[in-house]
């Protein structure tokens, strides 16, 4: 039975695998809309005007959208930009560039 | 760990004949613009480099469309509008081929370039921009070389720079938009804003002519009536429903309007997808545009073969814009990843444009969007509530367009 049981888990190893890798995959790919403005992978330019999102801390990129939303932070189109993206979306954004390595983009 | 489990998924998802080829699956690119280049980019970075990936692309460097309108103005030099290429081989592994791609065979999964060789492909990401369709202006096409389009940034750009020096003062310059869609919607009316901002400083006496097709400006209307009719007041003139139909010397026929006479004469015909999706039997709407599988930019004819950019059927106001090209190029690549790792699609990609629109040499307008995916439609829609306009043309998002352009080429190329 013990044996067994090692055998489905290892059966269902890479689908589990599978699975994380199709996440970070959409979440990458949802991430990848910043870029423009941004940088690539949340790294702008050197002296950008516009922020880099690499390494930025979670709690503060979701107040940051969150405040762009509500109208208590100002601005050009981040405010539209920001009312574009769900709740679940903004905290997913905000882990995946808190995750990235900080630098400019060339 | 992943990057083998995506070869593995690879190898899998792969033809018998290409898999005996390489270990890797391939992915050709055509078309080195916003979409293309991204496309290349994007596929290398979401595979971690384990998809080979091919760019073809006849010119030697990246030259921008958008804020090719500062070159007209005098304002920047062809200079500051192109980027060289070669980032995305050095830092992402894109294996650039100078060439035009003359045939598709999508049964056998193979392009023929024009200098003779064939290459194979597991997917194939075309990104060919648009193709003016001559035959629709009577005698445009004949004209070509003396009435001008630059609305591919490139030689005519500064072809028609030239022309705009050489105008005397007094003179016209008529610029005629044709009906919508059509290649970058709020760039002609730039375009007659930083014409004219020229003309205030070198000839004061010159007017700029708007003959558009459309019913009214087809974006940020408000925002440039005002300016025409404050800052160009006596300048330039907007005449909607004016559609071109023919070209004779210096005058434009339309199809109800009056004729005109001008000394430069800037006109735009309708366009549809570049010359080789047409060819290749992937132009499906309207024998235009290319439908697509908007989840994955698939082409709606062709398995293999995904279509991004200008080149596109568009629905619910999905811009024919630079910024939207480089958006879907990332869907398209992450869709691509995926099936070739055995994945399924993201249930709900997303798209954002954003685009810059100057009205004289230090002041700017946005307009900018957000679209999802709505599984049940197949379609993009605008988030609700999302995006907009700027309130007015001001000086910080002139500075911000700069920075735009600066980020946006490094996203696309380096």
């Amino acid at each position: 039975m013990r044996r067994f049981l090692a055998l489905a888990l290892m059966a269902a190893l890479p689908a589990l695998a599978q699975d994380d890798a199709a996440k970070a995959l959409r979440t990458r790919a949802l991430a990848a809309n910043c870029a423009g403005c941004h940088g690539t992978e949340g790294r702008a330019p050197a002296d950008s005007l516009v922020p880099g999102l690499a390494g930025m801390p979670v709690t503060h990129f979701i107040a940051q959208m969150k405040a762009f939303q509500s109208g208590a932070r100002q601005g050009t189109l981040m405010p539209q930009l920001a009312k574009g993206f769900s709740e679940v979306q903004i905290v997913q954004l905000a882990q995946y560039f808190s995750a990235q390595r900080q630098g400019a983009a060339k | 760990m992943r990057r083998r489990e995506l070869l593995l998924g690879a190898a899998a998802a792969l033809p018998i004949a290409a898999r005996a080829a390489t270990a890797k699956a391939r992915v050709l690119v055509v078309g080195g613009g916003y979409g293309g280049a991204t496309a290349a980019k994007y596929l290398r970075l979401f595979s971690g480099g384990s998809i080979e990936v091919t760019l073809i692309e006849p010119e030697a460097a990246f030259v921008s469309c958008p804020m090719s309108n500062l070159v007209l103005s005098g304002q920047w030099q062809m200079g500051d509008i192109t980027r060289a290429y070669d980032q995305l081989t050095t830092q992402h592994g894109v294996q650039l081929v100078r060439d035009t791609v003359s045939a598709i065979d999508a049964d056998k999964r193979q392009v023929r370039l024009t200098k003779g060789t064939t290459l194979a492909y597991d997917k194939l990401v075309l990104s060919p921009g648009i193709e003016m369709i001559w035959s629709e202006i009577e005698g445009l096409q004949a004209a070509r070389g003396r009435v001008l389009q630059a609305w591919k940034a490139g030689e005519e750009t500064a072809a028609l720079r030239r022309q705009l020096e050489a105008m005397p003062d007094g003179g016209v310059f008529a610029l005629a938009i044709p009906e919508a869609p059509y290649r970058c919607p709020p760039g002609p009316y730039e375009r007659a804003c930083l014409v004219a901002d020229y003309f205030k400083k070198a000839k004061p006496r010159a007017k700029v002519l708007i003959l558009d097709a459309n019913e009214d400006v087809t974006s940020k209307g408000p925002l440039f009536k005002r300016v025409w009719a404050e800052r160009y007041a006596g300048m330039v003139e907007y005449r909607p429903q004016n559609k071109c139909v023919a070209v004779d010397g210096d005058t434009i026929r339309f199809e109800l309007a009056d004729d005109v006479r001008a000394d430069v004469l800037n006109v735009l015909p309708p366009m549809r997808a570049g010359a080789i999706a047409v060819s290749a039997g992937l132009a499906n709407s309207n024998a235009r545009w290319c439908g697509v599988n908007y989840q994955s930019f698939e082409s709606s004819v062709a398995r293999h073969i995904h279509v991004i950019g200008d080149a596109i059927q568009i629905v619910n106001a999905m811009p024919k814009s630079g910024h939207m090209a480089n958006a879907q190029a990332k869907v398209a690549a992450a869709a691509i990843v995926a099936e070739l790792s055995g994945q399924a699609p993201d249930p709900a990609p997303m798209l954002t444009n954003t685009c810059y629109s100057f009205v004289d040499a230090g002041r700017a307008v946005h307009v900018a969007s957000v679209h999802e995916y709505v599984a049940a439609e197949r379609i993009y829609k605008p988030v609700p509530g999302a995006g907009g306009l700027s309130a007015t043309p001001n000086e910080m998002e002139a500075r911000y367009a700069f920075n735009w352009a600066r980020t946006i080429w490094s996203d696309v190329l380096a």
